[in-house]
């Protein structure tokens, strides 16, 4: 099959050194084994995330995404836009589709994308890895390719929030998605159907402002994992990756709990899966250690 | 007379007028029917003052310092639960956003509501080169209640900021500039004109 190529957005927390930077790895390497080119968007910049309203107004935001549509538009005008990051998808295909229902809109970002000598048309297509993953190759397909079936562990899917709604996965439900538990079973370990915290939020970017209230959010999707014996959980977006796994030990002390569970991305999941090594499966980048899956990659 | 004054005054004490005006997707609020799902989706719900349909309401009943001055708008976290559920399709996680918004753009929000400060340094930090820098946002916002608190802050994140170095996902390096956009001085260009369009036209409804 010929490779596939698409125009990408990774983010500021995929960045090297950044709190996301073992999700980049883990997709690199998924990428390399599904031979998929990834071409970045030339000087991308941030999206805004769900958290730059307070001085951003509505106009300056969609700005920052039709810019980086602005760039890919010029260097990638063949390939769709595909995020790892939650809110960078969220942001991105949320901009296009308020630009392509609403002309003035458009003029008006068009205006302010003249400051820079861009211009945006918003035609190419904005969407998730997942969806890649999904869409153009397919459960069957992924599962084709496995290598070493991660045999004997058991993943709570948490979904979370920003890749599941508003806009959803494959025409899954909000209330119930699925596609992380099929993809776990593809992968050959065992999923949790009836984990009811997966698509609870997080705190997202409230876990700064607001740890505690967050925290107590977080507490019950651990929480939750442990009563159906989870062994781990798996999830596509940086924000829920990193507030379900850094805060365990500030709840630990909070609660008196005694947390201890890997979070992990699907990506990592797939690396393993596909026989990569620990540390290009991004492995080397869990706070909280994924034990099971550096034995399956040691094996 | 400050600015927001005089917004309120030039409608006239309409302040679901003012609203559809000026915040983002503000003219769905009307449409609210005030079954109260959105308000039971929250993940924050115990803690809003108003929560999002009694919002909904105070607008249309023109209680306009008590909106904009509580701290309700600024305990969404975007999950988008209430989107996806509300019967009349409102885009609420956005109303809340633009209220947001328009509240600190009035200076009407409350000077010491952590996630308005915090929004505001994400801002700030990502405005300055295109990107976020997140060990510079992470020390801002452990000192934005002023040094001592800064400290303590600080020691008790200490554990997680550790695991962090340790597993190369941050970098102390980053401290000195990180790599931002080539171009942040026409990102900034952009976010200015995108800015003054705005502001026009917020006065061209108050005409
Ligand atoms: S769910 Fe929609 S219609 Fe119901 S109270 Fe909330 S905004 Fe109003
Ligand atoms: S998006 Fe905001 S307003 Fe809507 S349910 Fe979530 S926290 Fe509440």
């Amino acid at each position: 099959m010929a490779r596939k190529e698409y125009s990408f957005y990774p983010g500021c927390s995929s960045r090297k050194g950044a709190s996301a930077s073992n999700y980049r790895v883990s997709v690199e390497t998924m990428c390399e084994e599904l031979d998929v080119q990834l071409n970045d968007i030339p000087d991308w910049n941030c999206c805004g995330a769900s958290i730059g309203y307070a001085a951003g107004g509505e106009l300056p935001r969609l700005a920052l995404s039709a810019r980086n549509m602005a760039l890919s538009e010029q260097a990638h005008p063949d390939q769709d836009i595909v995020a790892t990051c939650a809110a960078c998808w969220l942001s991105t295909r949320g901009t296009r589709d308020r630009l392509l229902e609403d002309g003035d809109l458009m003029q008006e970002t068009n205006q302010a994308l003249a400051a820079a000598g861009l211009k945006v048309e918003a035609k190419q297509k904005v969407r998730h890895m997942v969806e890649v993953l999904i869409e153009d190759f397919g459960y069957e397909d992924l599962g084709n390719r496995v290598k070493k079936p991660l045999n004997g562990v058991r993943i709570a899917g948490y979904v979370g929030c920003q890749t599941n709604r508003p806009f959803g996965i494959d025409g899954e439900s909000f209330e119930n998605p699925v596609y992380l538990d099929k993809l776990v079973e593809t992968l050959g370990a065992e999923s949790v159907p009836r984990y009811e915290k997966k698509v609870q939020c997080c705190g997202g970017a409230l876990a700064f402002s607001e740890p505690e209230k967050s925290q107590a959010l977080i507490k019950e999707i651990l929480e939750a994992a442990y009563d159906h014996d989870a062994h781990m959980i798996v999830t596509p977006c940086p924000v829920c990756q990193m507030n379900v796994e850094i805060y365990q030990g500030h709840i630990n002390q909070q609660y008196g709990t005694k947390f201890q569970m890997p979070v992990v991305y699907y990506s990592t999941l797939i690396s393993v899966a596909y026989g990569r090594s620990a540390k290009a499966s991004g492995l080397n980048g869990q706070v909280v250690r994924a034990k099971q899956l550096e034995r399956i990659a040691d094996q | 007379m400050t600015m927001s004054e005089a917004a309120a005054r030039s409608y006239r004490g309409n302040f679901l007028k003012e609203v559809e005006a000026n915040v983002e997707e503000g003219d769905w609020v009307k449409m609210c029917m005030q079954c109260g799902v959105c308000s039971g989706s929250c993940p924050l719900g115990p803690y809003w003052d108003y929560p999002p349909h009694e919002i909904f309401m105070m607008i249309r009943a023109n209680k306009r310092d008590e909106v904009l001055g509580s701290s309700s708008m600024w305990m969404c976290t975007s999950c988008y639960n209430c989107v996806v559920r509300c019967p009349r399709g409102l885009p609420i996680t956005h109303i809340m956003h633009g209220l947001a918004h328009y509240a600190d753009r009035l200076d009407i929000a409350p000077a010491d509501q952590p996630t308005r400060k915090f929004a505001k340094m994400f801002w700030k930090n990502l405005t300055r080169t295109g990107r976020v820098n997140e060990l510079r946002l992470g020390l801002a916002l452990y000192f934005m209640n002023g040094m001592g608190e800064g400290l303590k802050t600080s020691i008790k994140m200490k554990d997680v900021g550790l695991g962090m170095v340790k597993t190369k996902r941050m970098n102390p390096v980053e401290m000195m500039g990180g790599r931002g956009c080539e171009d942040a001085e026409g990102l900034r260009a952009i976010l200015d004109k995108a800015r003054e369009i705005e502001l026009a036209k917020a006065e061209k409804f108050q005409a």
